[in-house]
């Protein structure tokens, strides 16, 4: 098999002296939706805030189609092609819908209007609301201004963390179908969510992380028919 | 009673000064606040970048009057203008460099920063007084009145005159001009919306590939100017003493705190309670009351709640008022 399109390669290290990531293998294909469970502290955002470049891993490599991006700071790997919605403070709060999506386009020179026609597409409630100030909005339709920024970048891949973080059960599942659709129009999906029987119903790839490790990786139905991931994690 | 000139009076003691010195603080507090917002911490150079900036601007305006360029019915000191601000953000920026960036790349706490900007301040206020001296300067010339009092006076046929100095108007015009184009620029330019973003989240306008550092470069020549603009209106309007510059800190501290820190539009607010409430209670009343009142409860003594040697009080104890009651502000801000 070809090597995946984004891989972080048997990361180690953490924030400090102290690893929390230990020979962590996180992978996603072209188009697909991987998703990262597990306990909490397990360090699955972690885990992801290491393949986005935000901590100094000790051991290990990232690689984005091929190339190895390891060394790249969080912003050069923007301008590569990776988007990153952070799980809280991930939007413009005091300014509005709009202006949050122009600023997360601020990196392109060319015509961004296209882009943010296929934001309002896809998200239709932020085209009513372009005016208001982000910081109005409900939590699902802040996290819709925080995809659609990440988005604005046209990126490759999106990262997400925690999307689905205190919303209600009905604007998780309509922010799933969202996120389905992002990945059919060819971008490849990682995300970290606490609503792992949820998220593993949607992904492709599953990854379920313990203490900074690899526990089990498989498609997400595969670890849904686990009977050991169920009882581990999944609760029964 | 006689509400007609009471009105004029109030118009003239108290309300067209009061216009003109908030005019001048809200211009000085936007600057303050805009620092704070990009770079998070109070800059206590404020008053003496006024200071420097406006001694640029006499010096450029005595070579201008020497070589006999002038504006007209205008001060020369406005064709001055664009040479002060241009040396002074220079020199800003050459603070920022050796100074403010060492600090910024450790990430240093506000305070630290503060206690740095301190530092700049005596710098800067040392170099106004061996430059210039610490001698009062009057740089005004040109028209001095837009209408004087006579003039009212024969033109109404009033007992009260009603003068609008040359200097009011200009500072009135020129600081709603500045902030014309200050929101413009915030709100419509793509620079200017990446100085709201970075004010708003640091982090997430790093991440959208926001260059912190240019922020930073426009911020201080953004801050730089309108400090210049302030200190020049002001110097024009009264004096300039680098003496009386510094004291101006305080209120203008005290405007950007009660609109809110790092929202530009409490800033000019704040701007403007202060100075209406330091002119308020320091002005006189005894003529406005007198022309309200029939002749026997005419006040005998000046109604004055407060000396003018006393007006920054009324700052301190706005100051105090806003942050035990209100600590974010007018506006909201941090």
């Amino acid at each position: 098999m070809a090597e995946p399109f984004l891989i972080g390669e048997n990361m180690t290290g953490g924030y400090g002296a102290v690893d929390i990531l230990h020979n962590c293998t996180i992978a996603v294909e072209k188009g697909q939706i991987a998703v990262i469970v597990g306990p909490n502290g397990a360090g699955k955002s972690t885990a992801m805030k290491a393949v986005f470049g935000m901590l100094n891993l000790r051991g290990g490599a990232v690689k984005l189609a091929g190339e190895d991006i390891t060394k790249l700071s969080p912003q050069a790997r923007v301008r590569k092609g990776m988007g990153f919605v952070p799980q809280t403070h991930n939007i413009f709060t005091s300014m509005t819908v709009e202006e949050n999506l122009e600023m997360g386009a601020f990196i392109r020179t060319d015509e961004i209007k296209d882009t943010m026609a296929q934001v309002y597409d896809l998200f239709p409630i932020l085209k009513q609301k372009r005016h208001q100030a982000a910081g109005e909005l409900s939590g699902g339709q802040r996290q819709q201004v925080a995809v659609g920024r990440a988005l604005m970048t046209q990126p490759k891949v999106l990262m997400l963390d925690e999307p689905t973080a205190g919303v209600s059960p009905i604007v998780m599942d309509e922010l799933f179908d969202r996120i389905i659709e992002v990945a059919r129009t060819g971008i490849s999906i990682l995300m970290v969510e606490q609503n792992a029987r949820q998220a593993l119903d949607i992904a492709d790839k599953g990854y379920v992380l313990v203490q900074g490790a690899n526990r089990f990786t498989d498609t997400g139905q595969a670890l849904l028919a686990d009977p050991e991931v169920r009882r581990s994690f999944l609760g029964g | 009673m006689d509400i007609l000139n009471a009105l004029v009076a109030l118009l003239n003691f108290v309300f067209i000064p009061a216009l003109a010195y908030g005019s001048q603080l809200a211009l000085g507090a936007l600057g303050l606040t805009l620092v704070f917002g990009i770079l998070r911490f109070s800059n206590f150079a404020h008053g003496d970048t006024m200071a420097f900036g406006t001694m640029w601007v006499i010096l450029f305006t005595w070579w201008f009057q020497s070589m006999g360029i002038s504006a007209g019915p205008l001060p020369t000191a406005l064709l001055a203008l664009p040479f002060g601000i241009a040396i002074t953000a220079a020199f800003v920026l050459g603070t920022d460099r050796v100074v403010y960036r060492f600090y910024r790349k450790k990430k240093a706490a506000p305070i630290i920063l503060v206690i740095v900007s301190t530092g700049v301040m005596f710098i800067m206020n040392g170099l106004t007084r061996m430059i210039i001296g610490a001698e009062e300067q009057s740089f005004a010339d040109g028209a001095r009145f837009v209408m004087t009092a006579q003039q009212f006076k024969d033109m109404t046929g009033l007992q009260e005159g009603l003068a609008i100095k040359a200097t009011t108007a200009i500072t009135v015009a020129i600081a709603a001009i500045c902030v014309a184009l200050l929101f413009w620029f915030l709100q419509r330019t793509r620079t200017g919306k990446s100085m709201r973003a970075f004010s708003d989240n640091e982090d997430l306008a790093l991440l959208s590939g926001i260059n912190p550092e240019r922020v930073v470069m426009v911020t201080w020549i953004i801050a730089t100017a309108l400090a210049v603009i302030a200190g020049t209106l002001y110097g024009l309007d009264k004096s300039f003493r680098p003496f009386i510059y510094f004291q101006l800190l305080l209120p203008i501290a005290a405007a950007a705190v009660v609109g809110g820190l790092g929202s530009p539009l409490g800033a000019i607010a704040g701007g403007f309670v202060i100075a209406f409430s330091e002119v308020f209670v320091t002005y006189a009343w005894k003529k406005v009351v007198g022309y309200l009142v029939t002749l026997d409860l005419a006040p005998e003594t000046l109604l004055q709640l407060l000396s003018t040697d006393y007006k920054f009080a009324v700052s301190f104890a706005i100051l105090i008022i806003v942050l035990l009651f209100m600590p974010t502000g007018i506006f909201k801000g941090k």
